[in-house]
C-alpha cells in the first residue's frame, strides 16, 4: 500500500500551508453558526416548564463541555500518532490543543455552577459530571505543566504523549468510578444536563452551538498549529519562502 | 586459562536482581524508608486535632483519611524511585544492558511497592484504631489498602519516568499522579467504609483488583517508555 | 426589552455564564494569533543569525 499520501500529510510545509487555507473557511462559519444558535437559543427557544429561561445556559455549558473532551482526545491521538510515527507535526498538533482545551473545560465547570446555584441553591455540587471536570482540569494542567518543566521541545513533546496517553486511557475509568460513587453516596441531586428528549425547537439551537464550536476548535487550533510548527523547524529553506 | 563463559541472562533473572539491589539499597538507609511511614501517621494525626477527638464523628471520615493520607504518604517515596538511579547513571546502564526495559522498570515498581505501599498498608490499622475504627474492620482495610497500593506504586512510576530531570519535579510528580489515581481512592475508601459498616466489600475488592491487573499490564510499559524519553 | 434581559428572573446566573464563554472565546482566538506572530518573528530572527555551514567554509577558503 502506497503510504506516501501519509507521510506527506505528515510534512511541516504541506502542514503549514494548509492550516493556513482552511482557517478562514473554519472560523467563519463557526462565528456565524454559534452567533445564529445564540439568537436562537437566547430568544427563539421557548422557557422550559420546569426551569423557565434558565435552562438556557445549556447553550453555552454544553458545547464547552463538549470541546474539553473531545479536545482531550484529539490531544492525545495527535499525540500517540507522533510517538508512534515520530512526527513533529502531529506533536506540534497535540501541543496547539491543550490551552484552548484547559480553557474551555474551566468553563464548563463556571457555566455548571452558575447552572447549579438557581436549581439547587449552591454554587458546587458534587455531582458526577463536574466533578470528572475537575479531574479533567486537572489531567490538562498537568500535561501543560509537565511540558512546561522539560526544556527540550522534543523530550517535552514525547513526554508528554505518553502522559496524554496514560491520560485519555484514565478518563472512561475516572468518569465510571466518579458515576458510581456518587451513585453509592447518593448525592444531592444529579444534574440532568445532557436533554435528549428535548422538543427541536429548544434543540436545533443546542445542535448548532455544537458544531459551531466544534468548528471555532478547529480554526483555533489551526493557527496555533501554524505557531507550533515554525516552533519545531530549525531547517529555514521553507521557512524562508513561508513567511515571505 | 580458560575465557570466561558468557551467560544469557533471561528478563526474570536480571528483574529478580535489580529487585534485590533496590531492597538491599533501602535497607542500609533506614531512615529513609521510615519517613512515609512517619507523615501517614502525623497526617492522620492532624485530623482528631483540627476536627474533632470524638471517635463516632472520626469513625466516619476514617476512610477517607486513611486512603488520602496512605496515597499522599506513598507519593513521597515516588520522587527517589528512578531519581539516584538516574543521576549515577545506573539508568542508563538498565537502557542498554539488553534486557527488555519493561522487566527492569517493573522490579523497581515492585521494590517500590515492597519498601513503601506495604508497610504502609500494615501500619493502617493502627491509625485506624486511632480513628476509632472496630478491629472487625482490620482484614478489610488491610486487604483494600494492599491491593490498591500496588496501583499506586504502578502509576507513580510512570509519573516519576515523566518527570525525570524535570526541576523541581517533586509537585509536579504529584499534580500528574493523584488525578490519576481518584478511581482506586473512590474503590478503596468504599471498600474500607464498607469493611468499617461490617458489610461485604467484595464488590470494591473485585474492582481494585481489576484495576491492579490493568494497572500491572500497562503501567510499566508507559512508565518504560517515559524513563527512555527522559534519559535522551 | 427589558423582560429579555431579566430572563424570568435567571440573569443573575446566566448572562456571566454567557459572559465568560464569550471571554474564553475570544480570549483563545487572540492568544492563538499573538502565538503565531511570536513565531514568525523567532523563526525570522533565527534565519538570520544562523550561518548556513556551506557559506561558512566557502568564506574560510
Amino acid at each position: 500500500m502506497n503510504w506516501a499520501w501519509f507521510h506527506k500529510f505528515g510534512s511541516p510545509p504541506h502542514i503549514y500551508r494548509i492550516a493556513g487555507t482552511l482557517t478562514p473557511w473554519f472560523g467563519w462559519p463557526a462565528g456565524a453558526l454559534i452567533v445564529a444558535a445564540a439568537y436562537a437559543g437566547l430568544v427563539l427557544a421557548p422557557p422550559d416548564y420546569q426551569q423557565g429561561d434558565g435552562f438556557r445556559i445549556i447553550y453555552v455549558h454544553a458545547p464547552s463541555a463538549w470541546l474539553s473532551v473531545m479536545i482531550y482526545g484529539v490531544m492525545a491521538t495527535a499525540a500517540a500518532i507522533g510517538l508512534i510515527w515520530r512526527m513533529k507535526v502531529a506533536h506540534a498538533a497535540a501541543a496547539s490543543c491543550a490551552g484552548i482545551g484547559a480553557w474551555f473545560t474551566g468553563v464548563s465547570l463556571i457555566t455548571g455552577m452558575l447552572w447549579g446555584k438557581p436549581m439547587w441553591g449552591t454554587y458546587w455540587v458534587w455531582d458526577p459530571r463536574l466533578t470528572a471536570q475537575l479531574v479533567l482540569l486537572f489531567l490538562y494542567l498537568g500535561y501543560m505543566g509537565l511540558r512546561s518543566g522539560i526544556d527540550d521541545l522534543g523530550r517535552a513533546d514525547r513526554a508528554s504523549a505518553v502522559l496524554a496517553i496514560v491520560g485519555v486511557v484514565n478518563i472512561p475509568i475516572i468518569r465510571y468510578s466518579v458515576e458510581w460513587w456518587n451513585s453509592i453516596h447518593q448525592a444531592p441531586s444529579v444534574m440532568k444536563m445532557d436533554r435528549p428528549s428535548m422538543p427541536m425547537d429548544m434543540l436545533a439551537p443546542l445542535l448548532m452551538m455544537l458544531l459551531g464550536f466544534t468548528l471555532y476548535f478547529a480554526a483555533v487550533m489551526l493557527v496555533r498549529l501554524r505557531a507550533e510548527i515554525l516552533r519545531r523547524e530549525r531547517s529555514a529553506s521553507w521557512v524562508k519562502e513561508a513567511l515571505q | 586459562m580458560t575465557p570466561p563463559r558468557l551467560v544469557r541472562t533471561g528478563v526474570l533473572a536480571a528483574a529478580l536482581k535489580v529487585l534485590e539491589r533496590d531492597l538491599r539499597l533501602a535497607i542500609r538507609r533506614p531512615g529513609q524508608l521510615l519517613q512515609p511511614l512517619v507523615f501517614f501517621a502525623v497526617v492522620t494525626l492532624l485530623f482528631p486535632l483540627g476536627y474533632t477527638p470524638e471517635l463516632d464523628k472520626l469513625r466516619a471520615i476514617a476512610p477517607g483519611v486513611l486512603w488520602v493520607g496512605a496515597l499522599l504518604a506513598s507519593m513521597l517515596a515516588l520522587e527517589s524511585l528512578f531519581r539516584e538511579d538516574a543521576a549515577d547513571g545506573s539508568l542508563e546502564q538498565f537502557l542498554i544492558c539488553g534486557q527488555p526495559l519493561v522487566g527492569l522498570v517493573a522490579a523497581k515498581t515492585l521494590a517500590h511497592w515492597l519498601l513503601t505501599g506495604l508497610p504502609l498498608t500494615l501500619m493502617a490499622p493502627l491509625l485506624g484504631i486511632a480513628l476509632g475504627v472496630p478491629v472487625g474492620a482490620m482484614p478489610g482495610i488491610l486487604s483494600s489498602l494492599a491491593l490498591g497500593s500496588v496501583t499506586l506504586s504502578l502509576i507513580g512510576a510512570v509519573g516519576a519516568g515523566l518527570t525525570l530531570g524535570v526541576r523541581r519535579g517533586g509537585v509536579l510528580l504529584s499534580l500528574l499522579t493523584l488525578p490519576l489515581a481518584v478511581p482506586v481512592l473512590i474503590f478503596g475508601a468504599r471498600a474500607t467504609e464498607l469493611a468499617i459498616a461490617g458489610e461485604s466489600l467484595t464488590g470494591p475488592l473485585y474492582l481494585l483488583a481489576s484495576l491492579g491487573v490493568l494497572g500491572a499490564t500497562l503501567a510499566p510499559l508507559a512508565a518504560a517508555a517515559a524513563v527512555r524519553i527522559g534519559l535522551e | 426589552m427589558s423582560e429579555f434581559f431579566a430572563m424570568g428572573g435567571y440573569a443573575a446566573f446566566l448572562w456571566p455564564a454567557y459572559a465568560i464563554t464569550l471571554l474564553a472565546v475570544v480570549v483563545n482566538v487572540i492568544a492563538a494569533r499573538r502565538a503565531h506572530a511570536a513565531a514568525r518573528e523567532e523563526a525570522r530572527r533565527r534565519l538570520e543569525t544562523d550561518v548556513d555551514p556551506e557559506r561558512e567554509v566557502e568564506r574560510e577558503r
